[in-house]
């Protein structure tokens, strides 16, 4: 398969310039995809799918008969990112965590960004992921966000903007390690030619980080990660991130807490745990804290954590950022809690909340993407100029019923990498999840989820909506010269 | 952390222990089945009905009358290889093995759930149409699926205690199957005295071996094909690994190992009831068996090892008071 027949389209690409001169970092990867034999690319992707299949590598889809699995589609062509690009993204990152971050902490504790006017204090009480079970919660470290994976998007003109901060359970990072797997073995030689930086870290530092929070570290810390089980769509990954750090992988019903301690039931009677990486919603955590009709959950989980017994990752009510009206406020707050300017901007957003956006919205519904505040996976979202006048109609109606759970932001024209499409190639937009880590520092994984929308024109990424994924190649900088 | 010291979750136990007796029933089936297959080849005319006692092997003959009537030969084996409403057809089998392991794969070695996975794939993949001349490949297949999946577990997970609760389900469900294959043909071969003696009594009777894939080891051992000598090496023998004894023999050490206790003692029901089941069968004569009945024997046998069933999952599974919130 060649690129002759390429097409930019007049889009950002990852991989070409506007003219459709090969981008510099791109070359090598571009020539061994052209110098590969005939059909060879395409075998490739075949097995690579026998290989994802075999492996288990599955996510349930939610809606289907019981126990329905599929691969996660898999383009075999990566996203290249060049250091000196990355090197911004990751000390934006790295700021707007640690802005947000403190944000929680006030939030749950003394308010002064409230109290000094710098965001409304209704928008955060109207928050429906606001925890007031939270106030006064002292995590370890003062950490809050432990693990989390923001979504970047690329505009026409190429500048990076954070989507969504995604500071609840971010999924999708073993898909992140499997696809470098599988792409180490295609194409072996770009790997040695480009100095692609490893991602095969992240479990060893994820580790590291969940130690690190152990509320006695004399005690030694006893981690786990906790599933809502077998039928939940991410369950490859939380069995695989268990397994790569040699940790059990827990359900609520093998937990149990008395006199507020956290123990596991064993087959030689109740062992004591120090950490939990939970991977359940705030809501289903503990049945005597948050929603009292969860099966999923611990009971007695949030005295003993505020009790200090044991530590949780991501620390409950850290969802109250992911709140699509807070969002639009976190430039504010790095402004405020660092006292700089944010290195990544936000997508410019609309607040319904507010009678001059909302008018705006209204009338501009067919540029627009609405999305609900409160919804993520690519639910409760209208795409405006994808969309029908019924659609448009019934937004309309949701948004002068419910004008604080809908914010607006401009269609951007997302960044598009060539994705093998039948026989040939051609453009789909991606966006690009780089996951982050927060112990005693801050980690940035070099590379990320590159989530790409597989059919034409879509710009909707997200894996229960059709969205595939590819490989994302962070190169290291070049000892002693500038990046190209 | 320590990971030699890291506890087994009760859950975990159990998943690993019903996985490992889940593909030990799935490989038995198979067999049977094709056992079956072949010696309907040579059956003497008049003895149609060779299917009936298949299903009676496996414990659920109410059930298959209720639901297909005759035992014919196409009924038998869509009600023991495919139908998921039998919950130990072949399907259900490998199925129910997936999903135990599906939950615990960070317990076991990848390669483990790569070939219970690949097991599943065969039978619900493209390969589910399966003809009937494909039966034996079919077959086949399960069993070298199974006795692969034996064999990576043995070689790529530590021998730690989580395998060794495979190893107990394993054993035990093995101890089982034999104990009934050898309770129904007996039953089903003993009246016939006018063919004892006979070429059709002697295939029978290889038959009954080859189910227990126990002809080849006998023949060295006995050689002649004797129906109470048959008795002794599928009952009794402590070499053979699909006899009772030798799987009691095994069950009772991969117990000890989990429970740390010294050969020759016990610290839970489960730890005492198979080493009592365990030193019957080590002081057991074939002769008296058979003079107070064989069938008895047996009945007493699978009712000594659904005890140790129900003790395991009280001793190691239930653990704890029941108190979570999860119904």
């Amino acid at each position: 398969m060649r690129f002759a027949s390429y097409e930019t389209e007049g889009f950002y690409d990852e991989m070409f310039e506007s003219g459709g001169r090969p981008r510099q970092h791109a070359q090598l990867l571009l020539e061994t995809i052209e110098g590969l034999s005939e059909g060879q690319l395409l075998r490739y992707k075949t097995s690579a799918e026998q290989v994802l299949l075999q492996m288990g590598i599955t996510f349930s889809v939610y809606g289907d008969s019981a126990g329905s699995e599929r691969i996660f589609p898999f383009d075999l062509v990566p996203r290249i990112v060049p250091a000196d690009e990355w090197d911004r993204i990751e000390r934006g990152l790295c700021q707007r965590i640690h802005a947000l971050n403190q944000f929680i902490d006030d939030i749950y504790h003394g308010q002064k960004i409230l109290k000094d006017g710098a965001i409304p204090r209704e928008v955060i009480e109207s928050a429906a992921s606001y925890r007031p079970q939270c106030h006064g919660l002292n995590p370890p470290r003062g950490v809050w966000c432990h693990i989390s994976g923001a979504d970047l998007v690329r505009d026409r003109d190429g500048s990076y903007y954070v989507l969504e901060d995604n500071l609840r359970v971010p999924s999708g990072v073993s898909y992140v390690l499997e696809n470098r797997e599988v792409l180490k073995r295609i194409f072996p030689n770009v790997f040695a030619g480009l100095a692609v930086r490893p991602v095969n870290e992240y479990t060893s530092k994820l580790l590291e980080m969940l130690e690190s929070i152990a509320p006695s570290p004399s005690a030694g810390g006893h981690v786990v990660v906790l599933t809502p089980g077998i039928y939940n769509s991410a369950y490859f990954e939380h069995s695989f991130l268990a397994q790569q750090m040699g940790v059990q992988l827990v359900e609520g019903r093998d937990l149990v807490v008395s006199r507020k301690d956290v123990s596991m039931r064993t087959t030689k009677g109740l062992e004591r745990v120090d950490v939990i990486y939970r991977r359940i919603d705030d809501d289903f955590l503990d049945p005597d804290a948050f929603r009292a009709d969860s099966l999923l959950g611990v009971k007695g989980l949030l005295d003993a954590y505020r009790e200090g017994r044991v530590a949780l990752a991501n620390a409950p009510g850290n969802g109250v950022a992911d709140d699509k009206v807070i969002y639009a406020y976190v430039p504010e707050m790095i402004r405020y809690y660092e006292g700089e300017d944010p290195i990544l901007p936000n997508v410019p957003t609309y607040l319904c909340w507010r009678d001059a956006d909302r008018q705006y919205v209204l009338d501009n519904l067919e540029k627009l993407v609405v999305k609900a505040a409160n919804e993520s996976g690519g639910y409760g979202m209208l795409v405006g100029p994808h969309s029908t006048a019924e659609q448009r109609a019934e937004f309309a109606a949701k948004v002068r019923a419910h004008p604080r759970n809908y914010i607006a932001q401009p269609t951007l024209a997302l960044s598009r990498v060539p994705t093998i499409t039948g026989d040939h190639f051609e453009g789909r937009h991606v966006d690009l999840r780089p996951y982050v880590l927060y112990g005693r520092d801050i980690y940035v994984l070099p590379g990320g989820l590159t989530r790409v929308a597989m059919r034409k024109g879509s710009l909707v990424v997200n894996s229960s909506q059709g969205g595939g994924s590819k490989d994302t190649w962070v190169l290291a900088a070049q000892p002693g010269g500038s990046q190209p | 952390m320590n990971p030699a010291a890291q506890p087994l979750l009760s859950r975990v136990a159990d998943s690993v222990y019903w996985m490992s007796r889940y593909i030990e029933r799935a490989e038995n089936v198979a067999r049977f089945m094709d056992v079956n297959l072949h010696l309907a080849l040579d059956a003497a005319p008049g003895y149609t009905n060779q299917w009936q006692p298949i299903v009676d092997t496996s414990g659920d003959r109410a059930i298959f009358l209720d639901r297909y009537r005759v035992a014919t030969r196409e009924n038998v084996i869509e009600f023991l290889a495919f139908d998921p409403r039998n919950l130990n057809s072949i399907c259900a089998c490998v199925r129910a093995a997936r999903e135990n392991a599906r939950s615990v794969r960070e317990t076991i070695s990848s390669e483990m759930w790569e070939q219970v996975n690949s097991l599943y794939l065969l039978l619900t993949g493209d390969g589910r149409q399966v003809g009937p001349d494909d039966l034996p490949a079919f077959f086949r297949s399960v069993r070298m699926g199974c006795h692969l999946f034996e064999g990576i577990t043995a070689a790529t997970m530590s021998h730690n205690e989580a395998w060794q609760f495979i190893r107990l389900g394993r054993s035990l469900e093995r101890a089982d199957k034999t104990s009934r294959i050898l309770d129904v043909k007996y039953y089903v071969l003993l009246p016939s005295v006018k063919d004892v003696g006979t070429p059709y009594d002697d295939i029978q009777w290889a038959a009954v071996l080859k189910s227990v894939s126990g002809f080849e080891m006998y023949r060295k051992r006995h050689g002649r094909i004797l129906p109470d000598t048959i008795v002794d090496f599928l009952l009794l023998d402590h070499r053979f690994p699909r006899a009772v004894r030798y799987s009691i023999s095994h069950a009772d050490q991969a117990l000890h190992a989990i429970t740390g206790s010294a050969a020759g003692t016990f610290s839970c029901s489960s730890e005492q009831r198979l080493g009592q089941l365990r030193s019957e069968l080590d002081f057991a004569d074939v002769g008296s068996i058979l003079l107070d009945g064989l069938h008895e024997f047996l009945d007493g046998l699978q009712t000594k090892m659904n005890t140790i069933d129900e003790c395991v999952l009280a001793d190691f599974f239930v653990h704890a008071p029941a108190m979570s919130a999860a119904g």
